[in-house]
């Protein structure tokens, strides 16, 4: 067993980090001081990922995961949770973005937030965040997972929340709060149900700890049927069925992506980190580390394709109609993410994982450019409000620029080439999860337009920002602007950030160009060399599972690390360059579609249904807020609370006065009163021994 | 024949009662206090006379107890009976009945 004391070291650098912000931040005050413990503590974190993965037999280099046992957390009966965490394959992926963007994001913050007088809290929890992300990405097991799980959910609610005086940010801190705990309740009740299955909650063997892998035993059972009914038969399908609710609520899908737009309205890198690259990919992370678990569900594993193919579309659509450039983005992820547990329901586990680092690079990319043109435009959002910022911000024009041709799938920018991957699996997938063959058609039709409407969108965004004219100097006539800038209006000329915030953005548009060639399909590769290695299928193929028809998983097996040439058939190679041709093509469509469109008019009214986002919050409102606001009010306060509880305590008081108001006679306060009361009790009590004693 | 126990207990049966319907009855002040020394050395000889009969002095020792509290009861009873002849110029006990001084 691979033991290395070291990787504790991950987690618990970014928590001493935040620790010391908030003890020692907050009362020295000094920005210097502050960031260097913020970005130290992460990059200590980084350093150690990328020792422990890469070093002769870490995690990425053997099969083999690197182990850290902390303590034994909970053992009660037959129910085992240890505090251990876990490098394998996957969650050495993982942590190496999760680390190195998050150090990256850390180095924008200190830049952005400057001036803030909230700066040691923000870097305290921003610190913490990447604590509670890292445990849950290294945990050995559900539990461990599970406050991992709480401890990001707890941290973008405070992130969301950051800026106190707003109205606005605490409602959408409260929003993601409640929402996530609506997924979370799925997630708990599933992790119950993979204990009940399986008696274990740990996803490793560790034989010297006597644990046995919840994963390992699930990959031993048979296949459930593909029935609806399965669902709710408290078997593999519920459990992955009830896990998936508690993805949807983290990584934001339908029906709980509501929060995520909303949770705009904290600072910038607070969205590229938390709601771009890493806590919302949380949901992806955890299907495929249960793989085993859904390609045993194949229901589950339908309904995760149909949910993510409907997030990727109707996000998309909604993406084309905002004015913020941050809702555009918001709207973008989630429309990413859409395409992550598409990738997922057809059993394209390493694509969609493939997918989610590719996205950490460019979104993390397009959020901090946006958060420099914010932090360059004096906060300003509007996109109506900008335009013509080529000229200004040279450094941030040409860094998002590659992000995106990334997110549109310009080819050779990484975005090409994880969503071609997921396209073509979904194109190729199996009957395995789907009822009928057609079904795959249909989905990569869905993910196509979304392709297409993702470079629509994209194009519009910068088409808005960067290009035509300086609208920044027309005279805002918004009601909220004309209170305090009635006077002579100053134009302030955008500036270009400072280094501090521009060096993550070309480290990060690097990673956005050259991201993607970890994962070259074999079918593109091999039109470049006679042996192309797809590094990303590589390393993770072992640790996913594989469909299987027949009754045994691929589960770790020893076959399944070698990737051999011979699996590529000639008819499906040359069908894949076909495919990846249409997404070429479908990629330079939409972003002639969205020049030839918003290059002359960027400010075109789009169609108000989608500028209201389909009405979703309203109906929310009028369906779910609403009724439960007057169940609450008239039911909960007014006759429970009013009724019963204080009905109950009034009534409690008045029959206490009553019963005062009789019994107080006998209080005269006549010394011969009470001494005869005295007497007849005496005689009382005589009397009653005297009958009935002896 | 000498004296017997219930001769005893008799009379200390009448002395206990008239002392117990002379606190009740009474209503000046220093008139009940005697009648609750009264009650109090009614049952001193009862005590007395059981311990003779029994020929056990443990009785007789217990008498000196009740002494020495009716002795300490009565000096703050009579504090107390002071106390109120100032405030009310009265040493009638109903004239003291609304629970504060």
């Amino acid at each position: 067993m691979n033991e290395n004391n070291l990787l504790s070291l991950i987690i618990f650098a970014p928590l001493a980090g935040a620790v010391i912000n908030w003890f020692v931040g907050r009362r020295v005050r000094n920005e210097r001081f502050i960031g260097a413990v913020a970005c130290g503590s992460v990059a200590i974190s980084t350093l150690i990922a990328f020792y422990l993965a890469f070093k002769p037999d870490g995690a990425l280099r053997s099969t083999q995961p690197v182990f850290d046992h902390l303590w034994t957390w909970i053992q009660v009966g037959r129910l085992r949770a240890d505090f251990g965490l876990a490098l394998d394959r996957l969650s050495g992926v993982y942590a190496l973005f999760v680390t190195f963007v998050g150090f990256l994001i850390h180095l924008f913050a200190v830049g952005y937030m400057h001036g803030d007088k909230g700066f040691y809290r923000f870097f305290a929890f921003l610190n913490l965040f990447m604590f509670s992300m890292l445990t849950l990405v290294l945990a050995d097991n559900f539990l461990l997972m599970f406050v991992g799980w709480e401890g990001v959910g707890l941290c973008s609610y405070l992130l969301i929340g950051y800026y106190l005086d707003r109205q606005e940010a605490g409602d959408a801190a409260k929003k993601a709060f409640i929402t996530n705990r609506i997924g979370d309740w799925g997630f708990v009740l599933g992790i119950m149900l993979i204990f009940f299955l399986t008696g274990s909650v740990s996803f490793f063997e560790k034989p010297e700890h006597g644990v046995v892998s919840a994963l390992q035993v699930i990959g031993t059972m048979g296949i459930d049927p593909f029935t609806w009914r399965a669902i709710f038969a408290g078997g593999i399908t519920s459990a992955a069925v009830l896990l998936f609710i508690g993805a949807t609520g983290k990584s934001a899908q339908i029906p709980l992506y509501v929060w995520l737009p909303d949770a705009m309205a904290g600072p910038t890198p607070v969205s590229a980190l938390i709601h771009a690259a890493t806590m919302v990919t949380a949901g992806v992370y955890m299907i495929v580390r249960c793989s085993a678990i859904y390609t045993h569900a194949p229901t589950a594993m339908f309904i995760v394709a149909l949910i993510g193919a409907a997030t990727a579309i109707f996000a998309a659509t909604i993406g084309l109609a905002q004015n913020d450039i941050k809702k555009v983005l918001a709207y973008s992820t989630v429309s990413q993410l859409g395409y992550m547990f598409l990738a997922c329901g057809v059993g394209a586990f390493v694509a969609a994982i493939f997918h989610v680092v590719t996205h950490a690079f460019f979104k993390a990319l397009l959020f901090l450019g946006s958060g420099s043109v914010i932090h360059g435009m004096h906060h300003e959002q509007d996109m109506r409000h900008m335009g013509g910022l080529k000229k200004y911000m040279k450094v941030t024009f040409w860094t998002m620029m590659m992000g995106w041709l990334a997110i549109s799938g310009i080819p050779f920018w990484a975005g090409f080439f994880s969503k071609d991957e997921i396209l073509w699996q979904t194109w190729s997938a199996s009957g395995f999860s789907l009822p009928a063959p057609g079904w795959s058609k249909a989905l990569w039709f869905v993910g196509a337009v979304t392709a297409l409407l993702t470079a629509v969108y994209m194009t519009r965004m910068m088409v808005m920002t960067f290009w035509g004219a300086d609208r920044f100097r027309e005279k805002h006539i918004d009601v909220q602007h004309s209170e305090h800038e009635k006077g002579a209006h100053e134009v302030h000329e955008p500036r270009e950030s400072p280094l501090v915030m521009t060096l993550p953005l070309i480290v990060l548009a690097v990673l956005s160009t050259i991201g993607g060639f970890i994962g070259i399909p074999y079918a593109l590769g091999s039109l470049l060399s006679q042996h192309p290695t797809n590094y990303i299928e590589r390393a993770l193929a072992p640790v996913v599972s594989e469909i299987t028809t027949g009754g045994e998983s691929t589960h770790e097996s020893p076959n399944s690390t070698v990737i051999s040439e011979a699996t590529h058939s000639a008819a499906e190679v040359s069908e894949e360059r076909l495919l990846a041709l249409v997404s070429v093509v479908i990629a330079a469509l939409g972003i002639g579609l969205g020049w030839l469109i918003f290059q002359k008019r960027p400010l075109r009214r789009m169609p108000t249904i989608l500028e209201h986002k389909y009405y979703v919050d309203e109906i929310y409102d009028a369906a779910l807020i609403e009724p439960v606001n007057a169940f609450s009010r008239e039911g909960l306060w007014k006759i429970f609370d009013i009724g019963v509880i204080d009905g109950f305590l009034h009534g409690l008081g008045q029959v206490v006065t009553q019963t005062g108001a009789m019994v107080r006679h006998l209080q005269a306060g006549f010394v011969r009163g009470y001494a005869a009361i005295i007497l007849f009790g005496a005689l009382a009590v005589i009397g009653f021994f005297t009958y009935w004693s002896i | 024949m000498g004296p017997q126990l219930s001769w005893y207990l008799a009379l200390s049966a009448v002395l206990f009662t008239i002392g117990v319907v002379g606190v009740i009855i009474k209503r000046n002040v220093i008139g009940m206090f005697m009648c609750i020394e009264l009650m109090l050395n009614a049952v001193n000889l009862t005590f007395v006379g059981f311990s003779s009969y029994f020929r056990d002095v443990t009785g007789q020792l217990f008498v000196f107890i009740v002494m020495t509290v009716a002795a300490a009861e009565a000096a703050v009873g009579l504090g107390i009976i002071i106390a109120i002849f100032r405030n009310r110029e009265s040493l009638d006990v109903d004239d003291a009945s609304i629970l504060r001084l």
